[in-house]
């Protein structure tokens, strides 16, 4: 039983990390109706110059600080050369442009810092550490703690400032807030560097676990069924999501994986995620959307 | 049969005017029988076996494969990442039909590795029933996921081989053996064209109508009439119909030898990007985005090579491939939505517009 508890645990942990991508996604679809593929590679971005500053001696916080106006800058360039000439395209168009844009930030990324695998070590250690009768990764916790900060942080951005209530408005209707006076521009520029700061988390924590390489940039991959699962538009989908794809696809690892050939979580996520779909076609949280002729 | 009124909403292909003199038909012929010409005739007399096994094999499977996800994502308005996994199946089933059913001639097995892709394709279709758009992207991402882990967990389906790939069987018709360049580039341009002739009939079709007004809009497709759940199926059978065959000339006709990993992820992004680069909805498209995507690379290293010299590090390489292509796809779409073949036609009708009037 303790056994199983632990498994459930460390599934649940390893969820967090998820979800933490997956924020990234939500964010950016919310404002702009975009799915934004570029976010794996935004974190790619982000934790290679955050790991390459600090390998060439740079102080931590001022490291994190670079990292972060970069992604701001790209932010801005996003918006000026993607989404404005696309403005009012179909879904599909925008997502495709967001296939381009992750091939030009990844490129990018690695002609200019290279393409070794770096190790990031940000001073929390990566051992086991007794909870009651079960162990549990230190640094798994501290994962846990950091996003549930951030999700915090995010609630408290999205209903107590006004900035938020504008991205609010807009995540309801483009036009309606529009005509309010809401600059689209802006929010658009607002939450594209908000993605990008929660990418440059998310980076250095899933960085620090399996190393700074190309492969980060294929987390979103990993996002994806939670996305599914939480729907595309809620945070607390999105972290309850990632929770429920860590602990099952843990347990499957050890109760399915036996029986029918091990390296199950490939793809076990978005069969859990197509069962939900089934269920639910917008997901725990998402936005039933009504079509009008 | 209410499907029948459908034909009203939607408009396909468009007439031009001008050439006086020459009927429609016959104009139309005139570059069609130069075509083909062209491929039957003076390729297979002129190629060497660089340009057969390099450019020509691999151009022609990878229209196909455009092809077959265009009449799924360009015409039915269904996107999908699952058309590697698609591919696969078709690969592996042709293989294994031929490897278990000695008596089976060549092309029967292929179609037989396409009905089988067709299957599949439709059992992965039917999220579409429920979810589309990002939903249904991420339904097939699953599909690419499964299917690559089980033909690589499961030795039967490439004869319990230790590398778990499969490879070309010996190739013939009716006796004669198709193994060398040429016969394989003639093996795979007579596939290729049989299955682009009946793609055009059917996206002109009344079938093709309907799948362009589920793309427009399913829900005003099902107030008119559509029987939207069998039309997007039909969609599904044919896309991985097509590709299917394109999978099985992929490893037969191209690779030689391959495994799952040939059909990965990026394959399927690849396929995609032939089509977005090439025209969403448009047979040409498929053509012109392969030849644009199979060409690009190879381009762009002979241009670093001539600025500098061979000594460019193929990491930078591939970083700059990277960077020009992925700029190119959204300068694409925010310039040319309809893509590289719908510029092409511009291009042509400006020359001949320019052209004195005969």
């Amino acid at each position: 039983m303790d056994f199983f508890v632990e498994t459930l645990v460390g599934g649940l942990l390893a969820g967090v990390m998820y979800s933490l991508v997956a924020i990234g996604f939500v964010l950016i679809y919310k404002a702009s109706r975009v799915f934004n593929f570029a976010q794996g590679s935004m974190l790619l971005f982000a934790a290679l110059a955050f790991v390459t500053l600090t390998e060439h001696g740079v102080p931590f916080w001022l490291a994190g600080a670079i990292a972060l106006l970069l992604m701001i800058l790209t932010a801005v360039l996003v918006e000026r050369v993607v989404l404005r000439p696309l403005t009012g395209r179909s879904d599909l168009t925008l997502f495709m442009a967001t296939l381009g844009l992750s091939y030009v930030i990844a490129g990018v990324a690695q002609a200019a810092m290279g393409t070794d695998v770096h190790a990031l070590d940000l001073g929390i250690p990566d051992v086991p550490i007794n909870v009651g009768p079960i162990q549990v990764s230190e640094f798994d916790l501290a994962a846990a703690g950091i996003s549930g900060i951030l999700v915090i942080g995010l609630s408290l951005l999205f209903t107590r400032t006004r900035i938020g209530i504008s991205l609010r408005a807009v995540a309801d209707n483009q036009l309606a807030a529009q005509s309010v006076g809401i600059r689209l521009d802006w929010i658009w520029r607002i939450v594209w560097s908000v993605a990008g700061f929660v990418g440059l988390v998310a980076g250095l924590l899933w960085g620090a676990r399996e190393g700074v390489q190309f492969s980060l940039s294929l987390v979103v991959l990993k996002a994806l069924p939670v996305l599914i699962i939480g729907g595309f538009t809620s945070i607390p989908g999105a972290v309850l999501g990632g929770l429920i794809v860590g602990a099952s696809e843990s347990l499957a690892e050890l109760y399915l994986g036996p029986l029918i050939g091990g390296g199950l979580s490939a793809w076990f996520a978005y069969v859990l995620a197509l069962i939900f779909l089934l269920v639910r076609p917008a997901g725990l949280f998402g936005e039933r959307e009504i079509e009008r002729v | 049969m209410p499907s029948d009124r459908s034909d009203a909403t939607v408009v396909v292909g468009q007439s031009r005017a001008g050439l006086a003199g020459w009927s429609p038909q016959s104009r139309q012929l005139v570059p069609l029988l130069a075509g083909a010409v062209l491929v039957f005739g003076v390729i297979p007399a002129l190629g060497n076996d660089y340009w057969f096994n390099a450019i020509l094999i691999p151009f022609f499977v990878l229209s196909l494969a455009a092809l077959g996800l265009n009449v799924l994502t360009g015409y039915a308005g269904q996107a999908s990442l699952g058309s590697g996994a698609v591919m696969s199946v078709g690969a592996f089933a042709s293989y294994n039909f031929l490897l278990r059913l000695p008596m089976l001639p060549l092309p029967i097995a292929l179609l037989l590795g396409g009905a089988t892709a067709a299957v599949v394709g439709v059992l992965f279709g039917l999220p579409s029933l429920r979810v589309k758009g990002f939903y249904l992207l991420a339904s097939t991402l699953g599909a690419q996921f499964f299917v690559e882990w089980l033909f690589n967990g499961y030795g039967w389906f490439s004869n319990n081989s230790s590398s778990g790939s499969i490879s070309a069987p010996r190739l013939e018709i009716f006796g004669t053996d198709l193994s060398s360049p040429v016969h394989r580039y003639l093996l795979t341009a007579v596939t290729v064209a049989v299955l682009t002739v009946m793609t055009v009939n059917l996206v002109l079709s009344q079938t093709g109508r309907t799948w362009t007004a589920i793309r427009d809009m399913d829900t005003a497709a099902a107030i008119i009439g559509v029987p939207v759940a069998r039309t997007k199926l039909l969609a599904f059978a044919v896309s991985s119909f097509i590709l299917g065959i394109a999978g099985a000339l992929w490893v037969f006709a191209y690779l030689g030898t391959a495994d799952a990993h040939s059909f990965d992820i990026d394959r399927s992004f690849q396929i995609l990007f032939m089509i977005i680069i090439g025209g969403l909805g448009s047979v040409m498209g498929s053509f012109v985005g392969a030849a644009f995507i199979l060409l690009f690379p190879i381009f762009l290293d002979r241009v670093a090579v001539g600025i500098f010299g061979g000594t460019v590090d193929t990491g930078l390489l591939q970083n700059l491939h990277d960077i020009v292509f992925g700029a190119l796809i959204i300068y694409l779409l925010t310039r040319e939505p309809r893509g590289l073949a719908a510029y092409l036609t511009k291009l042509s009708d400006r020359l001949r517009r320019g052209r004195p009037a005969r």
